[in-house]
Order: C-alpha cells, then sequence, then structure tokens
C-alpha cells in the first residue's frame, strides 16, 4: 500500500507571470551540472540572467556539530566526507589544525611529513583531474571526461595500496600517519607521475586550442581583482586573478619550504585562464612528487609523533609495554584533552583555502570547529557572476568554480 | 451458459498468462536500466566512476538519464538530508512505471554515520527501496553487482502487473 | 528511580571522566612585541576604537573589541593595514556560561601573509552590526551564523535562512539544541511529505546503530520476495525459497554466457 503525499505542484512557489517580461527559472537541487545539490533560482531577460539566488544546505549533515559529539580521532573519519573528491587534504587539514592546538607540529617524523605531503599531491591530481573530467563533460567534451577518469583511477589504485580506500581514505592520523609505504609503492607512483604530463598534454590537445572550449571558456565568469579578494575567492580562483597568494609558499607548512614548485598565475581573470592553471598545478604536483620520492629514503623510519600525552605509542610498544597500553587505552576511550585555547589553521586544499577554526576548553570533545570550506566562498560568489551573462554559460561558470557540495553545507 | 466476467481493469487489460512475453519484456527491461542520476554526496563520484573508462556501465545497458521520465532506475548515491527528502519524493513520483530504487552506501540505507539532526534517517522512510548497497562509499564493483542483482529481480517478475508494494511508504 | 538532573542549557556530550583536581593547561597567551606588523595592526585599532585585550595566540594576533566596534575595527584593519580578506567569521556559543556568543572575525592580509582575528562578545538579545559593506563574503557567512547560532546581524541585507529549510525550528549550533535534534527535527520530512497523520505508519527514526529487530531476517525486503511494511509475520513464512545466485543457472533469455577460454586478460596498460 503505497502511502500519498502531500506535496503540492513545485511551481506555485514561484512566480511565473510577471509584468517585466521577466522569466523566473529554477535549477536543481538535483541537476547534473549542479556538481552536488545546488539550486539556483534565475531571473532571466531572454537568455540573459539578470538575478541569480544561489540556495545551499541540501547536503547539510551537521558535521559541526557531530565534532561538538566526537573526541578528536572520532572526527577525523567524518572529514573525508566533506571535499570527498581529496579526502585526504581534508584529514591533514583537520590533523594539522588540532597538531597545532596541541603544539606538537614540529614533533611530526620527517618521514611521515614526506609521506603526508606524497598523498596530498597526489590527492591534488586526483581533484584536477576529477575537475577536468566533469568540467570538460559539462561543457560538452565527453571524451574529455573517459580520459580523465582512466589516469584517476590509476591514482585511485595508488590512494588504495596506501590506505585500502577509493574514496575515503583517512590516510593522515593526528601526529602522523599510521602506515609506511607498501613494497613497490613508491615505484609504481613514480611511474604514475612519470606518465602524467604525457597525458595531460593529451587532454590540453583536445582543448587549449579547441574551438568549441575556447568559445565557451573565455572572457565567462570573469572575476577582477577586487572582486575575488572581497568574496575571500582562495585557491586558483584568486589566482586566476592575477594574485599570488598559496599558502604551501607564503606560510609553508611540512615540508612545502624544502621542495621546489612554482605557482602559476594568470590574470586572464576567465575561466580559460582558471583552466590552464589547472593543468599547470597538475604538472608542478607532479614535480613536487618527482623531489618527495627523493626525499623519502633518506628519513628515519619513525611514523608518529612520541607525545605520550595525547597521541598513542607504536603498534608494537601497545603489545610490549604495560605503560604504552594503558595511555592507548586512555587516549582510546577518553580521548585527549588540548589545552584551553583555540587555532586557526589554514592549508591549501585543492579547492582553495581550507582552514579549521578549533576551540578548545579543555575537554575531550571541541568546544567549537568551524570549517573554512574554500567552496563555501566560491559558491557565494555565483550571485555576483552570474548576473549579465547568458543561460548557456551557468554550467560552466558552476563547473569552472570547482565547487564541491560536501564542504559547502558541510 | 457460463457467464465470464473479464475485468479488464486488472491485470493491466490482459486476461491471459503471457510466459513468453513476460520473457520478453524482462529481457528488454532488466537488460536497458536507465539510471536516474542521483548523486547526492560521496558516492556520487564512485557512481560517475563506475559509468567512466574502467568500470563501464554501459556495457549492462545502464546509461545516466538527467530526466525522471526517461528512467527506470534510482541510484540514491549519497546522504539524503531533511532539506533534500521531499525533493527525492517528487523524483520518485514523476518517474515512469515501472520504477526500481537502489538505495546506496550507508547515509542512504540508515543514515549512517551521520546520526545528526540534518539526516534522513535512511532513505526508505521517505520512498520504497529495493536493494541496499553496504558500503562508505561502495566500490563501482558493488553497485555493478547490485545492477545485475537487480536485473535477476526484474527477470523473475511477471511483466504485466503492475509492482508489487514495497517494503515502504 | 528517580533520574539525575541533566542540564538544559548544554546537551552536548560531556566527558566520561573527569577529575576535580585536574586543571587544564592553557595556550600561552603571548604579549604583542613592539616593533612588528601585529604591533602596527593593533596600533591602528585603537586609534578608531577601544580594545578590550590582545594577545598573539600560536603566531596569531588576537584582538578583542566591544560588539559595537567590530564594523570600525574591521574597516580600520582593511583600508590602514590591508587585511583585504575576510576568511571567516562565525560564532561560538557561551550562552551558559555567558549568556552570550563569542563572534569572530577571521582577516589575512594577502601581501605580508598574516592573519588576524577581531573577536567581540555580544549577549543574546543583543545584535552585531553586518560587515557585509566591507566584505561581500560576510553576506553567507553572517546568513550561516544567523542559520545555525541565532546570532542577529543588524543591517543585513538579506539576513534568511541559509543552510538549513526555511521553515526550520531552532538554531541547531547551539549548545542546547541535541545533536539528534528535537521533535520537529525527528519528524520534519515525514510531517512535510506525508503528513502528521502519516507518523504512526512510518514510525520513529531508528536512531540506536546497535539496535537489532528479531523481525529483519524475515521481513526485509529478499529478491522477489517484498513483505509489505507491518505485514504478519506469517506472511513471511509461507514464502516459497528462493535461491540467489550470482547469475541465473539456466541461462539468462537471449543473452549469452560469458566464455573464459575465448577471453584475453590484457597484462598491460595500453
Amino acid at each position: 500500500m503505497q502511502q500519498t503525499n502531500k506535496l503540492r505542484p513545485f511551481f506555485e512557489n514561484l512566480n511565473f507571470e510577471r509584468d517585466d517580461n521577466h522569466m523566473v527559472i529554477n535549477f536543481g537541487p538535483q541537476h547534473p551540472s549542479a556538481h552536488g545539490q545546488l539550486r539556483l533560482i534565475l531571473e532571466l531577460d531572454g537568455e540573459q540572467i539578470v538575478k541569480a539566488v544561489p540556495d545551499i544546505g541540501y547536503l547539510h549533515r551537521g558535521m559541526e556539530k557531530m565534532a561538538e559529539n566526537m573526541i578528536y580521532n572520532e572526527f577525523l573519519p567524518t572529514t573525508d566526507r566533506m571535499d570527498y573528491i581529496a579526502a585526504t587534504s581534508n584529514n591533514y587539514a583537520f590533523a594539522l589544525a588540532v597538531e597545532r592546538l596541541l603544539g606538537i607540529e614540529d614533533k611530526v617524523p620527517r618521514r611521515a611529513k614526506v609521506i603526508r605531503m606524497m598523498l596530498l599531491e597526489l590527492n591534488r591530481i586526483i581533484s584536477h583531474l576529477f575537475w577536468l573530467a566533469t568540467h570538460a563533460l559539462d561543457v560538452g567534451a565527453m571524451s574529455v571526461f573517459l580520459y580523465c577518469f582512466r589516469e584517476r583511477e590509476f591514482a585511485m589504485d595508488l590512494m588504495e595500496d596506501y590506505c585500502g580506500a577509493r574514496l575515503t581514505h583517512s590516510a593522515v592520523r593526528i601526529g602522523g600517519v599510521p602506515l609506511d609505504l607498501p613494497e613497490g609503492w613508491l615505484g609504481q607512483l613514480a611511474k604514475f607521475v612519470n606518465e602524467l604530463p604525457g597525458n595531460i598534454k593529451d587532454y590540453e590537445d583536445l582543448l587549449t586550442e579547441n574551438r568549441i572550449w575556447r568559445m565557451r571558456l573565455e572572457g565567462v565568469g570573469v572575476i577582477d581583482q577586487e572582486m575575488a579578494k572581497s568574496w575571500g575567492c582562495t585557491g586558483i580562483m584568486l589566482r586566476g586573478s592575477g594574485i599570488e597568494y598559496d599558502i604551501r609558499k607564503e606560510e609553508p607548512y611540512e615540508l612545502y619550504d624544502e621542495v621546489e614548485f612554482d605557482i602559476p598565475v594568470t590574470d586572464s581573470c576567465d575561466s580559460y585562464g582558471r583552466y590552464k592553471l589547472y593543468m599547470e598545478e597538475m604538472r608542478q604536483s607532479v614535480r613536487i612528487i618527482q623531489q618527495l620520492i627523493n626525499m623519502y629514503d633518506e628519513t628515519e623510519p619513525q611514523l608518529m609523533a612520541h607525545v605520550p600525552q595525547y597521541i598513542s605509542a607504536p603498534k608494537e610498544d601497545i603489545m610490549t609495554q604495560n605503560y604504552a597500553l594503558m595511555q592507548h587505552f586512555v587516549l582510546v576511550t577518553q580521548g585527549m584533552r588540548p589545552p584551553v585555547g583555540e587555532v586557526y589553521v589554514p592549508t591549501e586544499s585543492p579547492k582553495g583555502e581550507l582552514g579549521f577554526y578549533i576551540n578548545s576548553q579543555g575537554d575531550p570533545y571541541p568546544y567549537r570547529l568551524k570549517v573554512r570550506a574554500p567552496s563555501f566562498w566560491h559558491c557565494g560568489i555565483l550571485q555576483d557572476l552570474l548576473p549579465g551573462t547568458y543561460i548557456a554559460d551557468v554550467v560552466t561558470i558552476i563547473g569552472n568554480t570547482n565547487i564541491v557540495f560536501g564542504e559547502i553545507d558541510r | 451458459m457460463a457467464q465470464h466476467q473479464v475485468n479488464y481493469a486488472q491485470s493491466g487489460g490482459l486476461p491471459v498468462a503471457l510466459t513468453t512475453v513476460d520473457k520478453l519484456l524482462n529481457w528488454g527491461r532488466s537488460n536497458s536500466l536507465w539510471a536516474l542520476t542521483y548523486g547526492l554526496a560521496c558516492c556520487a563520484i564512485e557512481m560517475m566512476a563506475s559509468g567512466a573508462s574502467r568500470y563501464d556501465f554501459d556495457r549492462f545497458g545502464v546509461i545516466f538519464r538527467a530526466s525522471p521520465r526517461q528512467a527506470d532506475v534510482m541510484i540514491v548515491a549519497g546522504t539524503l538530508t531533511k532539506k533534500h527528502a521531499e525533493f527525492i519524493r517528487r523524483l520518485y513520483d514523476q518517474m515512469t512505471e515501472p520504477k526500481w530504487v537502489i538505495s546506496m552506501g550507508s547515509c542512504a540505507n540508515t543514515g549512517g554515520m551521520f546520526n545528526t539532526y540534518a539526516t534522513v534517517q535512511g532513505a526508505d522512510r521517505v520512498i520504497p527501496v529495493d536493494l541496499y548497497l553496504p558500503g562508505c562509499a561502495p566500490r563501482p564493483e558493488t553497485l555493478q553487482y547490485a545492477m545485475m542483482l537487480l536485473q535477476q529481480k526484474i527477470r523473475r517478475e511477471s511483466a504485466n502487473k503492475s509492482q508489487k508494494p514495497k517494503r515502504l511508504v | 528511580m528517580m533520574r539525575p538532573y541533566q542540564p538544559k542549557e548544554n546537551v552536548q556530550k560531556k566527558a566520561y571522566y573527569t577529575d576535580r583536581f585536574w586543571v587544564a593547561p592553557r595556550i600561552p597567551e603571548e604579549p604583542v612585541p613592539e616593533e612588528s606588523p601585529y604591533a602596527d595592526d593593533l596600533a591602528a585599532v585603537k586609534k578608531v576604537c577601544k580594545v578590550l585585550n590582545a594577545y598573539i595566540q600560536r603566531g596569531q594576533l588576537v584582538i578583542y573589541v566591544s560588539h559595537e566596534d567590530n564594523v570600525a575595527a574591521l574597516k580600520a584593519l582593511k583600508e590602514a593595514r590591508g587585511y583585504e580578506m575576510l576568511s571567516e567569521l562565525s560564532a561560538v556559543d557561551f550562552l551558559a556560561q555567558r549568556g552570550g556568543f563569542e563572534v569572530f572575525y577571521q582577516l589575512l592580509n594577502l601581501s605580508g601573509a598574516r592573519r588576524l582575528r577581531v573577536k567581540c562578545f555580544v549577549k543574546e538579545n543583543q545584535a552585531v552590526e553586518s560587515v557585509e559593506p566591507l566584505f561581500r563574503s560576510a553576506d553567507w557567512a553572517e546568513r550561516e551564523m544567523w542559520d545555525l547560532m541565532g546570532v542577529k546581524v543588524n543591517n543585513h541585507p538579506y539576513l534568511k535562512r541559509l543552510i538549513m529549510p526555511d521553515d526550520w525550528e531552532g538554531h541547531p549550533l547551539r549548545k542546547d539544541y541535541p545533536l539528534e535534534g528535537d521533535e520537529f527535527a525527528q519528524w520534519y520530512e515525514v510531517d512535510k511529505i506525508f503528513g502528521k497523520e502519516a507518523r504512526d505508519i512510518i514510525g520513529p527514526e531508528n536512531r540506536d546503530p546497535g539496535r537489532v529487530d528479531r523481525y529483519d531476517t524475515e521481513r526485509f525486503a529478499r529478491l522477489g520476495h517484498e513483505v509489505p511494511r507491518g505485514a504478519p509475520a506469517e506472511m513471511a513464512d509461507k514464502e516459497e525459497e528462493t535461491p540467489l545466485s550470482y547469475q541465473e543457472e539456466e541461462g539468462v533469455f537471449l543473452i549469452e554466457k560469458f566464455s573464459e577460454e575465448n577471453s584475453k586478460v590484457l597484462d598491460k596498460r595500453k
């Protein structure tokens, strides 16, 4: 027996008949090009957009509330589900925020730092490939989607070999990494990053000079410097407007001050310029990984920071030493108790500045945890960016801002 | 003379058993399952991966459609939130019969790890579900296996009857 | 037996084990060093409004101002000191302890790569002034703050719920709002889609992840054997058994079986 529902037709909510000959259309929340659950109410004059009102919150899962009810280590897997295209960068941002709160940032062993950076850059490649695939699909280039996913699957294989999961990695822990690299992983990684530039060239051959691609992207979604600053754009959205600011360079964390890489910047301010930045960033990530592979061998085998007050001892110690087992038991059942205070820690995720604000009152649970998700601010800009453009460009602009709804709504 | 009353409104207007036509219809239905792209969260990425190069869903006849009118199966991939619940019901109602629903991932099955104020505790509180896929997120192989099971289910159904009542609502 | 009294103003999870002699350590609050860029930032704020407290914590300057002075302080920092980007804005709930919220504005100076935090305390019935004219990004952040925390913002262009639905009741990130939601939240989708009278049919949410229902094994939908919800238990017993196989053994109509002999395994990436 099917229960009848009480939902009335939806268009009753919208005023279609207007005196000024404008049309109101509803886009989403379930639209294949909305990259998740974005709902846009667009007011159109002919084909031109007069007003755009984005409506978000369709993926709000209450993560910040969950954080207030969880011990710090328990919350780490939840961060996977925020920016689910590059989960490790969320894990890392959270782990770094807690480490800075505890004051143990410099106690993380060097090998853990190298592994973390490898995973972060691999995730950047995965995220950018995914961005290119879906963006090209939205604009109409189906074959690029298939090519990008082919490469992405090889990168996912590497992630899977390391941590066992394809999408939700939890590969970074507070105070280090849980596992050393598996046998032969570095060789596979080297093979992957050596082949990738050739593949990136393939995508560029398909797209960069493609007439349709250029017509759809050039001069579309222009964000000037003032707008980018005022809207809190970060990452490629900021660098696409000619402002050279990369947190990896300006406020270096981990070993980013030891590796050589360039920050691509363009002042074209449009979608096409940002597309070129994405391609260049993938090449820079390849460059970073190639340097990291050489750095790995010189490191000591320690993986987790040695801070018995906050971090469990390695597994061998727990199994053999009584005190380590007691500490581990306390840390798992009660959780660590960080000092009273607050931190805001920014990191450069593939989307932009991913920051965690943690307010600790000395309890095992954070008193308040606020995620500064780059996509939230890049989604807000749509209400200033869309008016004046044509309806066909909406999909290009949404795709180009690289927003992920898991982190917008949290 | 015995009077036989034939109720044409029942049994889809066909008062005879149609075993071979059943098979033919079910063969057609089960091998061209067009899925509604109902990507909600993380599982949507795995759903896309199963449609893309390595896992290649097209060989099962599964082609993603953006319109509920053209779709046979709704793959609820991801967390269903309270704010969105209304829309999933609308889109389910807009799908044409026969229709099936696959709930992909823990969030769609039971709310999963999100035991919070904003999450619907299982998509089956709102729409009837045929198959539940475990995992967070389920691998593309899991989704492919689910599609095969759904094909099996369809082949076993009688083709001309309206669908059996489902587990919920 | 009487239930122990549970405080209503903070229903979040409490530490299971507490030691009343344990004093939590504090992150040191260092004074602002003279002749540093942060000292100049502080001086710029002091010029326009009263600074209640200022210190450096974990490398970032924190400035407390009165809640009336938030726009003046941010304006001075933006125009005189180059803090052009508002990277975060939100509130922390201290209703139970102090009867208000701590609103913080996280600012970034792009050319100097410096970050500072302006904080102000606002009582529950007071409102902060919107900083949207200074930073467009505050538009959504303040809406989110109003939606989730219930902090009122004056002169905001469009102060409406952003994250939760328009007809939602309560502000979920407050400490007195339970994680699993109040009654309104728990029945929200049922009330909206099917109406309140369907509550009995659909039943309450199962919020206990460890709950095992003994009927789950027999009433749960098996392939080709859906039992309607609420059907008597006998109905489940009387079904004939259907074996479940990966593919039908007898073959599928018009479909050929995959033969392993004639297939080729690729051992190399193409």
